[in-house]
């Protein structure tokens, strides 16, 4: 039952090839792309959405961060349809891998911090000390607010990989109680059927935070540093 | 027929024109109307857009297309990804014993 658990988080292969290069490249057949101004009924709520979107995104930055609008909307729209994706029964979701987030977590925020230290050195540098600390403890407050940018891209890729790892595990955990309970006792298979109804309902949401969440920080450290 | 795809995908899109559609092959003719087909990695992407783009101009590019354009294309990941993890999945089957 142990092996069986995880098993459902093995990168899929054919043959010992990578088949998950397959599942990530499956995405964007769901988003196509139009270049007419009236378009069907897909691309146009797709569209919507990504206006609404980006808009409620860039609008803190400045001119030097709005450039990055395309690598952030590009990427909050990856990791929605790969989250909400991967709730469909046995799929495979590329995000649980904690190889792919640390790809995507790090060079995102390396380029937001080696921009800012290129650009505004003595800006980037003030983000050591926070302001109005009294004098003997800087040289351990620079120490730690060292290791609490160290540690952002790992906070990261972490943060979606734990989230999405732990709400998939918590729901074959549920559905299987609930088959098993089936058999035995059924009113109580009721209740654990309705807390898996409210488990997928919150999957679906977490699915969607978790994607505003890791580009808003990476928004957010873009904002630091431009 | 010299193109088998409607006008919404780009003008490069088309067969040869002695090609027949595999419906109209006739049964003793398939070994050879297989060979005439087109292998290369370009001949093999080309198969894939055509057939892309048969499905959105069938399901999805049109004026009220349905939420059924992109129902059956989800169903058919959840089948494809059933077939990868049927492997495992065997040892689940309702047996008395595990």
């Amino acid at each position: 039952m142990n092996e069986n658990l995880f098993a459902s988080f093995i990168a899929p292969t054919i043959l010992g090839l990578p088949a998950a290069v397959l599942i990530i490249l499956f995405p964007p057949l769901l988003i196509p792309t139009s270049k007419y101004l009236i378009n069907n009924r897909l691309i146009t709520t797709q569209q919507w959405l990504i206006k609404l979107t980006s808009k409620q995104m860039m609008t803190m930055h400045n001119t030097k961060g709005r450039t990055w609008s395309l690598m952030l909307v590009s990427l909050i729209t990856f990791i929605a349809t790969t989250n909400l994706l991967g709730l469909l029964p046995y799929s495979f979701t590329p995000t649980t891998q904690l190889s792919m987030n640390l790809a995507m977590a790090i060079p995102l925020w390396a380029g937001a911090v080696i921009m800012g230290f290129r650009s505004k050195i003595k800006n980037a540098l003030a983000h050591f000390l926070p302001q109005g600390t009294p004098t003997p403890l800087i040289p351990m407050l620079v120490i730690i607010e060292t290791i609490s940018l160290l540690i952002q891209p790992m906070a990261l890729a972490v943060r979606l990989t734990a989230n999405i790892t732990a709400g998939h595990l918590l729901m074959h955990l549920i559905g299987s109680a609930t088959l098993a309970m089936s058999t035995i006792n059924l009113p109580s298979t009721l209740i654990i059927f309705t807390i898996l109804i409210l488990l997928t309902i919150l999957e679906i949401a977490v699915a969607l935070i978790q994607a505003y969440v890791f580009t808003l920080l990476v928004s957010l450290y873009l904002h630091d540093n431009t | 027929m010299a193109s088998v795809v409607g006008i919404f995908s780009h003008s490069s899109v088309s067969v040869p024109v002695k090609d027949k559609k595999l419906l109209e092959v006739k049964l003793g003719e398939l070994p050879s109307w297989i060979l005439m087909r087109d292998f290369s990695p370009s001949g093999i992407f080309g198969a894939f857009q055509r057939g892309y783009y048969r499905y959105y101009n069938k399901y999805i590019n049109v004026k009220k297309g349905s939420i059924s354009g992109i129902t059956m294309v989800l169903a058919c990941y959840v089948l494809f990804s059933y077939s990868f993890s049927y492997k495992h999945l065997k040892h689940e089957r309702l047996r008395k014993y595990h």
